[in-house]
Order: C-alpha cells, then structure tokens, then sequence
C-alpha cells in the first residue's frame, strides 16, 4: 500500500513510518519542518501550497494519515486556525481529486475538553461540550470535525477520525511529555485530575491498526486506564509543586511557565478520559504497553536528575 | 485480630470490595484505595462513636451487582450519604462502597474535588450513572438535591419534589431500587436559616446557619431505613406520566420508612437491625 503521510515529522507519525515500512508499505511524508536522515522521501512543504497537491498527483498514494495539526498554545491563534482548518481542507479535498481510497485524521481526546460537569469515558457521540471554557481549541475541535464531515461529503473516501489520548514515551513529545519535562511539575492545589495516555509506540501502532482495518467511521483511541496525575509525576520521578489556582494562572508566562490561556488550566482541574472500546471492538487494538512501561520509557529518556526546571 | 472499625478491619474490608483496583490502587474511575482507607476512618469514627447510627433492612440491599439507594436528606449538610455509605461498608458483608452522585459545585471545589473523585463519588450526571450501574456498582441518589439538604430544622423528616432520572435510569440499567429513609440529621445540624448569599461568595448553593451559628453537626441519633426493593416495569422511555407515577411509588416507600423510624420503636434488637455505635 502507499501511504501518504502528513505532518510526518512528529514524533509518533516518525514511528508510525517505522512501523508501516517494516509493513513492506511505500511511504512517502509531507511536512514544513522537514526531517534529517529521513528513511522515507519527505517534502519540505505547506500542504495548503500548491506543491503539496503534486506530492499526491505524483505519488498517488492509496492513504492519506493526517497528522499535520498544530496543537501548541504557544503559536498565534490566528495562525493555529489556518494551519489546522487550511491543511485539514486541502488534506481532503486532494484526497478527493486524486482518488485516495482512505484518509485518516489524527486529532485528540482534549476534542471533549475538561470542565467539571463533563463526564468520564466520553463517547464518540459527545459534542465538545467544554468550548466554551477553553475557546482557543476551536480551530482542533473544528478540524475534528471538518474531517468527520467527510464521511458524508465524500462517501467514496474512506475517512477515519481517530481522536488519540496524550502519549508518553522515550521521544517526550506531546501535551504530557512537554508538561511533565521539568523535575518539579506545577499542579492546581486541590485538583488532581485522570490522566489517560498511552504508550508512543502504541498511539502508531492504533493508527497502522486503522490503515489496515481500513474503519470508517469516529473513534476515540485509547490504552491502559487513566490514572491520577499525581501517580503520574511521582512515577516519572518529578515532584509535584501544588499552587493555589490564582496563583498558578498569574504565574503562567513567568517563572518559566508558558505563556497559555487560562482556559488550559481546566485540563489539569478536570479530567479529559475518553472511552476507546469503539474503535478496539472496530479493530481488536489492544495496546502492548501498559501505563508503567510508558511512564518507566519517558522516565529513562527523561531522567529526573536531568529534568530541567519548568 | 482486627476489631469493626479499626485501621485492619476498615483495609481487609477495602480489600474485600468487588472493585477492580489497579496496580496503583486507583479503579478506572479514579476511586483509590488509600482515600478510601482515610475517608472510612473518619465515617468510621462518626458512624460508630460521635454519631449513633442505627441500621434497619440492611439485608435488602444486594450483595453484588447492580443497584440505586434512593433517599431523603436529611440535616444541612450531606451527612446523610456518608452515613449511608459507612453502613453499606460497615454492615454488608461483603462490603459495599455506595458511590454517590454528587452537584456539580462539590468538583469544583479545591480538595473537595480531588476527595470526591477519589472516593468513588462523581458528579451527578447520566452518563456516570449508567456506567456505574452497568459496571455492576451500588449508586447512591438523593432526588431532592441540594433543595433536600436546604430543608429547615421543623421540616426536617419532609421530603419536597423529586427529580425523576433516576428511575429512567433504573428502568434503562435494569436496576432494582432500593429505597431507604434518613432520620436524625436534622437533629445533628438543626437548620434555622440558610444564607444563600454567603454561598454564593463560597461557591456553594448556600450555608446551613444553626442557633450555635457554625454549621457543625451535634452528636445525635441517627437512623438509616432500608426498604424493599422497587423494580418497574419499562426500559425507561416510558411516557412522563408514567415515570411521575413510579417517582411516586418511590417517594411513598421512602416516607413510610420516615415514618417508621418516627413511631415509638418498641425495642433496639429487632430482627434485621443493626448499630453502629452500640452493637446488639
């Protein structure tokens, strides 16, 4: 199969091609910050640009992983909103134009949003209830859902919306990985919130798992059961630094701390869990890792004597 | 050898709940063992020794599986549910934990959050409650709601309105009812007035003013009613009509269990009681 990768240079997508190549499938990747050493052909390119649209008329590829979503806060909203819509448009409407069989986007659990009236283990069917408190995730919920209208708009296109719970690993990448990088990890006094994640090489292996099965259709993706964020620090070896929730959103931009929304705050107040049994009955997933081995791998990469102070 | 209410009775009875903890003691819901431990230490001290708690019908709620504990509150604050839950966990055998659905300012709220979560107790939704059920769980539910909790010192064995999901949710899990009648905690925080003001500014729906000003509970006698279990006919998509009639049916048993532990009560060793305080 030929497998068409977008946003190719994060860290699961890098493991994904990892894992569709020892597959014995042709791919090929697309993304703006390129990737050294690179064991595919990667264009270095925006895939709202003109270019990106030749990668698939020349390449032709039998599916499309969309992976090319901007989900850090830092960037300007402005910019975040063309990126993530802009690219999810362009992903399939070429999908479309050049009869691409299966298109897979990649967008997250946080989709739910946290607030304490939302419940636990969200089903696909759930609206983004907690916009509202968090509005700067509008442009990934709209994504989300740009992406699950193509199952009506294109009904020749194959189209899966997998929304993937943090991951954890030896990269360190993502939301936890970012948040959990320092020895000493700022929490809201009082809170102590689920925390659901699994295992990196997992969250690819749920993504291989969807191109193979070829499932149409939204599914949360999902691994070991989420456990509190306090176990999740004192098992990576970090240290918790509880602070008093006004306290914690004047601190945000200072000390460290990036500058984010106040709204982020919800996220570590109120738990974000999803339930993955849709998409493990659609596919028989079952994650080979389980919460320890994730936490022990992003331990090791990370060890805490080097954590540097966040 | 572990005495009822001590550290070792109160972990081999944690350790005898049907709730499947994980390697961190934590159940997929967030329940956790060792809160768990503290939070029935401190019911246990107030169920067995400030309180006295007495038990009637515990028998009818189930062993395992499945089940709702609908019942009236009673004093200014939710004693009454945890008192309900120190006998499920105190009294059966094996223990239960009720796991009760909470308003959802209790989340909100520092530390109160994280207790909630970690002792079982959610937020008062429909989703968490047919998990729960269909996970086999002991759900707790007060219909009156935070209005129950708001009754004043001489309305304090009433009950006012009910909501009524919880019977669609019985009816939708299949789910025995199980109805109880809750008396004496509004001798233990005697209600005069309410200052919803004050709440507003806390972040709670208001706090309960007693003649002694604070809201802090007296030492008083407590009486938990269990009654038989109620099943209805229905899969819970039945007319309002006629969910307002099983509501009802609900709302009867559970003031004739107030009644009944109103009445002059001819003697303490009935069959079928138990104290927590005092052991017959």
């Amino acid at each position: 199969m030929k497998v068409l990768v977008v946003g190719v240079s994060s860290a699961i997508a890098k493991l994904l091609v990892e894992q569709l190549l020892s597959a014995g499938h042709s791919i090929e990747g697309i993304d703006r910050r390129g990737w050294d050493k690179a064991p595919i052909e990667v264009h270095t390119l925006d895939i709202r640009k003109r270019a990106a649209e030749d990668v698939f008329r020349k390449f032709h590829p039998d599916a499309v992983v969309h992976m090319g979503t901007v989900t850090s806060l830092v960037m300007p909203g402005e910019e975040r909103y063309r990126i993530n819509l802009g690219g999810t448009r362009a992903v399939f409407d070429h999908c479309r134009d050049h009869g691409v069989a299966h298109c897979i986007f990649v967008g997250r659990h946080t989709y739910y949003g946290a607030a304490s009236d939302s419940p636990l283990f969200h089903t696909e069917d759930e609206p983004p209830m907690a916009l509202s408190s968090f509005p700067e995730l509008a442009d990934l919920v709209a994504a989300d859902l740009y992406a699950g209208g193509a199952l009506w708009r294109f009904p020749e296109l194959s189209t899966t919306v997998l929304r993937l719970c943090y991951s954890l690993g030896p990269s360190g990448h993502g939301t936890l990985g970012t948040f959990l990088r320092g020895a000493r990890i700022p929490t809201l006094l009082g809170f102590d919130p689920l925390f659901q994640f699994m295992h990196e090489r997992d969250a690819a292996a749920a993504i291989m798992r969807a191109l193979e099965r070829r499932v149409r259709g939204v599914f949360n993706v999902t691994g070991p059961e989420p456990i509190p964020l306090s176990i999740i620090i004192r098992e990576t070896g970090r240290s918790a630094l509880p602070l008093p929730e006004f306290v914690y959103a004047m601190a945000l931009g200072r000390f460290g701390l990036p500058k984010l929304p106040d709204g982020a705050l919800s996220h570590i107040k109120y738990p974000v869990v999803a339930d993955g049994s849709a998409f493990k009955r659609a596919t028989d997933f079952t994650a080979r890792f389980d919460a320890t081995q994730a936490m022990s791998d992003y331990r090791a990469a990370f060890p805490p004597a080097h954590a540097t102070p966040s | 050898m572990a005495t009822p209410g001590d550290d070792d009775d109160i972990k081999a009875r944690i350790a005898r709940l049907e709730i499947p903890f994980g390697r961190y003691g934590v159940d997929a819901y967030g329940a956790s063992r060792t809160h768990l431990k503290w939070m029935f230490r401190t019911f246990g001290l107030l169920y067995r020794h400030y309180f006295s708690v007495k038990v009637f019908g515990i028998e009818r709620v189930p062993a395992r599986g499945r089940a709702v504990l609908v019942g009236n509150h009673s004093g200014g604050v939710a004693l009454d549910a945890a008192m309900v839950i120190a006998a499920c966990f105190f009294e059966k055998d094996p223990p239960r934990l009720a796991q009760g659905m909470i308003e959802k300012f209790i989340v909100q709220i520092p530390f109160a959050a994280l207790w909630a979560g970690r002792t079982g107790q959610f937020t008062g939704l429909p989703e968490h409650a047919v998990r729960l059920l269909e996970d086999d769980r002991l759900l707790l539910v007060f219909p009156e709601g935070a209005r129950g909790t708001a009754k004043l010192f001489p309305a304090r064995n009433s009950l006012v309105d009910f909501g009524t999901g919880f019977v669609r949710l019985a009816l939708k899990t299949r789910s025995p009812i199980i109805p109880f009648g809750f008396l004496g905690g509004g001798e233990a925080m005697p209600t005069v007035a309410n200052a919803y003001t004050l709440g507003k500014m806390l972040g709670v729906p208001y706090i309960p003013i007693t003649p002694y000003g604070l809201p802090l509970p007296l030492p008083a006698m407590m009486q938990v009613r269990f009654g038989e279990p109620l099943v209805f006919d229905g899969d819970g998509t039945e007319e309002d009509e006629v969910i307002a009639g099983y509501v009802a049916e609900v709302k009867r048993s559970i003031a004739r269990l107030i009644a009944e532990g109103q009445a002059p009560q001819p003697s303490l060793l009935n069959a079928g009681e138990r104290r927590g305080s005092v052991r017959p």
